[in-house]
């Protein structure tokens, strides 16, 4: 994974001056509460419910050994010793203090970590898919390009105040998007031209929230030393433009509708005509330089895979949890690794600090002492020797990370909600829970198969919930809470914003609605059909009548 | 008095920023220095052209566009970007544009709610002086200039990003 040079490390230590300075004249009265808030922000410090949250960036979802045990012990010093990885590859911290904050940033900043720019209206972390650089669905590891904007939005000096958040999501597999650009506000699908030149597909305009949108394609090949400049242009279009009136309207994807996607691509080109020979534009050195950063570590020659099969062939357990939780490799003998922290009763993406220890451990252990998080909120060891599957298997079951759940039924999205977050209308985390209650059985949640269930206790949708299979969405009625449900949404290559099923329900009844949804999905598929080819079959009409039969 | 921040020095603001005027034609501009509001300087471009010089400048608010002058700007001594709100950044993208785009080489001055802790972001964009709100001590907004030793992009002050200066 990238290393820090001496610039990385002064530019972050620098940082993590002002805002110890910043947050002093706050305490000494020469900030006011206004003026401290975006700069608090812009480092990752926001005010929820119960306590201030600290967001901590976890650049394209990469973490080391040393950075896992150096979070489980800020967990442990400044919080209550547990954090919480959320839908943005970002771990949180429900309960710091303020003061506690500038030492927090620094004990993260000696393991290459930060908290820029997780919250405030600025160019937020980028993501990317969790299994990159290692799935053979790949065209090219887009974790350099990751690297490159990472850089590139950090402290930049013109895009610190825009109109509003500002997401950018990378994806390099042509067939399947773990990184859900389509719902970004940039993506950035790498794709070859005729030549076979290496570039990008430029998505603008996705995004989830009150005003769900996929995004528009504005151009179909950018070559790849052209990144910056070109993001440079989209990123000032927006900046002069976007509204700035409303904060529901400030999203660039209100303008790109506003321009339409052909008027807003042609603001862009005009700008970028000006922008594209400058020295911003990136050189090949520079990307090599990167790329070095990413070279794959030293794997074995595994050829003999029969100790693995005997051991598939004996265990059922085992092979359950191999046919959820484990995907293919590019090297021939090594596995991707999806360890789950979907446990029942303890709330999604939630981690002990002794689980990031044992986290830690296992990384050194299995997999050249690095790990991924992912937007599902489970956690990916990348390079696992294949020999070496059933000894990880048995350590981790006591450990709560093999519920062998992975992108089923029960591996529920769900955002921190009314438990922990002040803008819900409703908790998420009971109905995540009461649902993988009442679906513990585990054949039955294979036979359902691939489905994601997303889950956002309000309209800002950090559960995601326009793009699940099944969207459960919070909602405020006269006080009480209610549950929306949508269907057909999908993050994927050919994705969609799910269609509301109709009048919401009580927290109690959704169990028993999802219940009801899955029984229509059982009845009526064709064989090697998921919930979503059924879905988008036979459209919503089957399933509401099932679920509203009998009331009126 | 108000302070300003020029090239790093603190000097006593003695300009004055006159307000946008519904009716800019009939606006009257004082005599001293003064930075009058863009519509103003449509408007009577022809009786103030003998005001052009050291005293006198323009000053354009976050809603308006560079491209409204275009290299016209150039003529004036020093030239104004309104921050009617610190949380407003276009000026910033306004800067950069008269500054690389329209090749303004003079005194471009923030002004507004400007504050320390966006200067060096500022300063990046091409802004070469500040007036700071007059609630706040332009001693400690110095030290707000050099928050940073190394960057990572190009802009207005350093046109060359990291990646082409990494030794
Ligand atoms: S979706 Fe709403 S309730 Fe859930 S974390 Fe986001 S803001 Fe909070």
């Amino acid at each position: 994974m990238y290393k820090y040079d001496s610039y990385d490390h002064q530019i972050i230590k620098d940082r993590v001056n002002q805002f110890k300075d910043q947050t002093r004249r706050y305490f000494a009265g020469e900030l006011s509460e206004e003026e401290f808030l975006p700069l608090r922000l812009q480092n990752g410090l926001y005010v929820q419910r119960l306590a201030p949250m600290l967001r901590i960036a976890i650049p394209y979802g990469m973490l080391n050994a040393a950075q896992l045990r150096r979070l489980a012990r800020i967990s442990r010093d400044y919080d209550k010793g547990y954090a919480h990885f959320t839908t943005r590859q970002n771990l949180q911290l429900n309960w710091p203090s303020i003061k506690d904050a500038p030492q927090i940033l620094a004990e993260l900043a000696e393991v290459e970590m930060h908290a820029v720019q997780t919250s405030g209206n600025c160019i937020r972390n980028v993501t990317s898919d969790q299994f990159a650089g290692v799935t053979p669905e790949e065209m090219v590891d887009p974790r350099p390009y990751c690297e490159i904007v990472r850089q590139w939005s950090t402290f930049h000096p013109e895009f610190a105040f825009l109109p509003r958040k500002f997401k950018i999501a990378v994806n390099a597999c042509p067939d399947s998007d773990r990184a859900a650009i389509h719902v970004h506000d940039i993506g950035l699908q790498i794709v070859k031209n005729a030549d076979g030149d290496l570039g990008f597909k430029v998505l603008v305009g996705g995004g989830l929230g009150r005003t769900p949108m996929i995004g528009a394609v504005i151009r179909e090949f950018l070559p790849e030393q052209d990144l910056l400049t070109y993001l440079e242009a989209i990123l000032r279009v927006y900046n002069r433009y976007g509204r700035r009136d409303n904060k529901y309207k400030a999203r660039i994807k209100i303008l790109v509708k506003a321009l339409s996607a052909e008027g807003f691509a042609e603001k862009v080109e005009a700008e970028w005509e000006h922008l594209k020979d400058t020295p911003n534009r990136l050189t090949q050195k520079e990307i090599d330089r990167v790329k070095q950063h990413f070279v794959p570590p030293d794997y074995e020659d595994i050829t003999d895979s029969s100790m693995l099969q005997n051991q598939l062939a004996e265990n059922t357990y085992f092979s359950n949890w191999y046919s959820r939780n484990v995907a293919p490799h590019k090297r021939q003998g090594y596995s991707i690794v999806t360890l789950t922290l979907k446990k029942l009763g303890v709330p999604p993406g939630d981690a002990s600090a002794r689980q990031l220890d044992q986290l830690a451990d296992l990384t050194e252990e299995f997999s050249f002492g690095e790990a991924r998080v992912t937007h599902e909120q489970n956690i990916v060891l990348a390079d696992v020797p294949q020999d070496k599957l059933f000894e990880l298997w048995q350590r981790i079951k006591p450990m709560g990370f093999a519920t062998p759940v992975l992108g089923t039924l029960n591996d529920i999205i769900c955002c921190p909600g009314g438990d922990y977050c002040s803008l819900a209308n409703a908790k998420s985390i009971p109905v995540a829970e009461a649902i993988q209650a009442k679906f513990d059985d585990l054949d039955y949640v294979y036979d359902i198969g691939e489905l994601d269930l997303n889950i956002s206790g309000c309209m800002n949708a950090c559960g995601h919930h326009h793009v699940g299979n099944i969207g459960v969405l919070g909602v405020d009625k006269k006080g009480e809470e209610w549950y929306q449900v949508s269907l057909g949404g999908d993050s994927g290559q050919k994705a969609s914003i799910g269609k509301i099923l109709g009048p919401s329900f009580a927290r109690n009844e959704m169990p028993e609605v999802i219940e009801k949804l899955l029984t229509v999905y059982v009845e009526q598929r064709h064989e090697d059909e998921l919930f979503l080819d059924t879905y988008r079959r036979i459209g919503l009409k089957p399933f509401k009548e099932r679920v509203y039969a009998g009331t009126h | 008095m108000p302070e300003l921040i020029n090239n790093g020095d603190i000097q006593t603001d003695h300009w004055v920023y006159l307000e946008k005027s519904d009716e800019p034609e009939k606006q009257t501009v004082p005599d001293g220095k003064v930075l009058i509001p863009l519509s103003t300087w449509l408007a009577q471009s022809d009786r103030l052209t003998g005001r052009i010089g050291a005293d006198f400048g323009i000053w354009f608010d976050s809603d308006e566009e560079p491209e409204t002058l275009g290299e016209a700007v150039r003529q004036f001594a020093v030239v104004g970007v309104n921050f009617p709100k610190f949380a407003d950044g276009r000026g910033y993208s306004i800067a950069r544009l008269l500054r690389e785009r329209y090749g303004f080489t003079g005194d471009l001055r923030a002004i507004g709610d400007v504050l320390l802790d966006q200067l060096f972001y500022m300063k990046r964009c091409g802004f070469s002086s500040f007036a700071l709100r007059p609630d706040r001590s332009a001693e400690t907004a110095l030290t707000g200039l050099a928050t940073f030793q190394e960057v990572y992009q190009s802009a207005t002050d350093q046109p060359a990003p990291l990646f082409r200066r990494r030794a």
